[in-house]
């Protein structure tokens, strides 16, 4: 394997990476960015998803299993996310640090109803024979060059969910609420938009898209009661560098960290890029508090 | 007068009917005493916790030893009553639960441990009350006390046999994967003096913290430096991503031998052995090794907790540190733990379910090595054991110069 075929691979690597960051951040963005809602529960809806997909694998014909694993993790936790916002995320708005303790309650209870239905230890999520391969340079100066399908179909995933919602919150009459009420919640009310209702579908959305997340993230790491807690970091941290309110910014942001700690790993161990890439954000968040985009919108001020 | 006389008679006749009932109960109790005569041992695991996983089952092995010992008539003529507590995977608790044990319960003796943090936050309560714990998990070594008897594996009875082996099969450029922690870490330090001092090459050395799921970057680094064997101490979660990430990237187990620290029976299981398959292990104990007293254990701890329970090297060393214990005070005639440590020490060889092992004046555990190969139903087949028990040297004479564990 020559320089070339390392440098490309950790490119590559980078951006799978970066793809796993961002489907883990989205859902994030939706509730933390446009609503100002700290969901710290938010790792556990990927885990919900990891599990709704091990549960589908195991009882849905094989032959349709895969693509059913999928909604059932997105409607699963979209439903989950419903209920929880009607009873509990409703009622602390304007409440930030009570509902960061109440989510980080949720986040807990979660993880121990886990615990007791499917046991300590992980389930078992195996991707798919078709997924199973992977495409490899043969030969010439790229040789051993290889790009696994798995990481391919989650980079393809999370453009396909980039798009979905870019074309939601800027194309639909959703969209325009949604934009509308994270501008100016009482001008938006005054004109007649159902705020209420508006909150409750984004942040359904949001948990719907960590199902669907954590069940394309099962094909790469395990199904486990805590495995939430190793992505809701990473999440939180790629949404506040991305600047709270753009979906652009949350992109931007995964690139740049996914780009930055594959880049640093050529030289140095996942650890200690683990430490430059936390150094590097708390430096960027000096210079830039306001993370990559910056939006100036009344909701934010008053936050 | 009359009616005094016969309130008196009545009055003596109860007193009497009570004296005789008493003594009989006196007597009975203490004849019941003299049969039932109980000495009480602590059992001190990780109950909850990240850890209990593991701890549990050790825990259970160990209660399947005392039942078996109180079954054939106890130790001395006396029950063994364990005293159950909880470490909760936080060193400071063990700590706690150690001297709570040894003071207040007066247990002659302990069982238990799991990460070298909770040895090490025991070390020094059993050494300032005089206790002895008796710690049933592979380990890195580089520790040395009278108050522990170290049943584990040392690091040259498990990761340098495995290099042996790895040797004998050709493999001598290495890549060493592990979590960041003190074992993998230390374990590294020992595998690349000896992968050096015997002509092979390290060609990488990686660590990822605990936990960590994303292995690409790791990956490739392989990859790039094409070892004819990886050497992997991960931990827990983080084997699951690896496994998993290096089949995708078209490097399964089948094309590039995994030599596997922290992989048994348990971890295999929860996995799912499809993932694993393939894979090597260096352990002590397997629970396919072909040897009577392990089908005995092996059995009666499947009929215990069910039949489907895997079982492993710690929970084997769990199960093998309480016969120990007894043997050693049948042969001290005495709970002291000085005594019993001495007697421990001088015992012959025994077979209690993972060959012939007995412990060396170190006070850690001559043991046999094997390496195995994980199969599809999640148990190992055995591929190579070392020649005979090997020598437990806490100290790698080649990493450590010069130190040496001596106990008196």
């Amino acid at each position: 394997m020559s320089e070339y075929a390392l440098l490309l691979g950790q490119l590559f690597n980078g951006i799978s990476v970066a793809s796993i960051l961002l489907l883990a951040a989205l859902g994030l963005a939706l509730s933390f960015g446009l609503m100002g809602v700290i969901n710290m529960s938010h790792g556990e809806m990927l885990m919900l998803g990891g599990y709704l997909s091990f549960l589908t694998l195991r009882f849905a014909p094989a032959r349709a299993a895969f693509a059913l694993a999928f909604v059932a993790a997105f409607f699963g936790a979209g439903v989950f996310g419903a209920l929880l916002e009607v009873t509990l995320i409703r009622r602390l708005y304007g409440r930030p640090l009570d509902t960061l303790l109440a989510t980080w309650g949720v986040s807990l209870a979660l993880q121990q109803a886990a615990r007791s239905i499917f046991g300590p230890i992980g389930v078992e999520v195996t991707a798919p024979k078709w997924l199973a391969g992977s495409i490899t340079v043969k030969g010439g100066a790229l040789g051993g060059l290889n790009f696994p399908f798995v990481r391919l179909f989650i980079i393809g995933l999370a453009v396909a969910v980039l798009v979905v919602m870019w074309a939601i919150i800027t194309r639909t009459r959703l969209g325009l609420c949604v934009r509308a009420v994270h501008q100016d919640r009482d001008m938006a009310e005054a004109l007649g938009v159902r705020t209420r209702l508006v909150d409750l579908v984004m942040f359904s959305l949001g948990t719907a898209i960590a199902g669907l997340a954590g069940a394309a993230l099962a094909l790469i790491a395990p199904v486990t009661p805590t495995v939430g807690q190793s992505y809701i970091v990473y999440a939180f941290m790629v949404v506040i560098l991305g600047g709270l309110g753009r979906l652009l910014g949350t992109l931007l942001a995964a690139v740049l960290v996914g780009l930055f700690s594959a880049s640093v790993q050529i030289f140095t161990s996942v650890s200690f890029a683990d430490v430059l890439l936390l150094t590097f954000v708390i430096a960027f968040i000096q210079l830039r508090p306001r993370g990559i985009m910056v939006v100036r919108t009344r909701a934010l001020e008053e936050a | 007068m009359e009616r005094k006389g016969v309130n008196v008679s009545r009055l003596r006749y109860t007193f009497e009917f009570t004296f005789i009932v008493f003594a009989l109960l006196v007597s009975a109790e203490f004849a019941l005493a003299q049969g039932d005569k109980l000495v009480k041992v602590g059992v001190l695991h990780s109950l909850t916790g990240t850890m209990a996983i593991s701890e549990v089952t050790v825990k259970n092995a160990t209660l399947l030893a005392i039942d078996e010992i109180n079954g054939a008539g106890g130790v001395m003529g006396m029950r063994i009553q364990p005293i159950i507590e909880d470490g909760a995977s936080d060193p400071a608790i063990f700590a706690q639960k150690a001297q709570k044990l040894l003071q207040q319960d007066k247990v002659v003796t302990i069982f238990g441990g799991w990460t070298s943090a909770s040895r090490k936050a025991m070390f020094p309560v059993v050494e300032r009350f005089h206790g002895l714990l008796w710690y049933p998990v592979q380990f890195e070594g580089n520790e040395c006390s009278p108050n522990i008897m170290y049943s584990g594996a040392q690091p040259n009875q498990q990761i340098l046999p495995a290099l042996d082996w790895a040797f004998q099969q050709g493999y001598k450029r290495i890549f060493l994967l592990g979590s960041d922690y003190v074992f993998p870490r230390t374990a590294n330090l020992i595998l690349k003096k000896h992968i050096v001092h015997r002509g092979g090459e390290v060609v990488g050395e990686e660590y990822v913290p605990l936990g960590g799921t994303d292995f690409s970057s790791v990956i490739n680094k392989i990859k790039a430096a094409a070892p004819q064997a990886v050497f992997n101490t991960l931990n827990g979660d983080s084997n699951v991503s690896f496994f998993k990430q290096i089949a995708a990237a078209d490097l399964p187990p089948s094309k590039l031998p995994i030599m596997s620290f922290s992989i048994a029976e348990q971890e295999a299981k929860a996995m799912g052995p499809s993932l694993v398959q393939g894979s090597y292990a260096a352990w002590n104990y397997f629970q396919s090794l072909d040897d009577p007293a392990n089908k005995k254990f092996v059995a009666a701890y499947q009929a215990k907790y069910g039949a489907d329970s895997p079982v492993d090297d710690p929970m084997a060393h769990g199960y093998l540190d309480v016969y120990m214990w007894a043997y050693a005070v049948e042969k001290a005639k005495s709970f002291d733990p000085d005594k019993v440590r001495h007697a421990a020490t001088s015992l012959e060889w025994k077979d209690i379910c993972m060959g012939k092992t007995k412990f060396a004046p170190n006070q850690s555990l001559y043991q046999t090595a094997y390496v195995g190969e994980l199969q599809a139903d999640g148990q190992f087949k055995i591929l190579w054991q070392s020649p005979e028990p090997i020598a437990p040297e806490p100290y790698d004479p080649l990493t450590f110069p010069g130190k040496k564990c001596v106990i008196k």
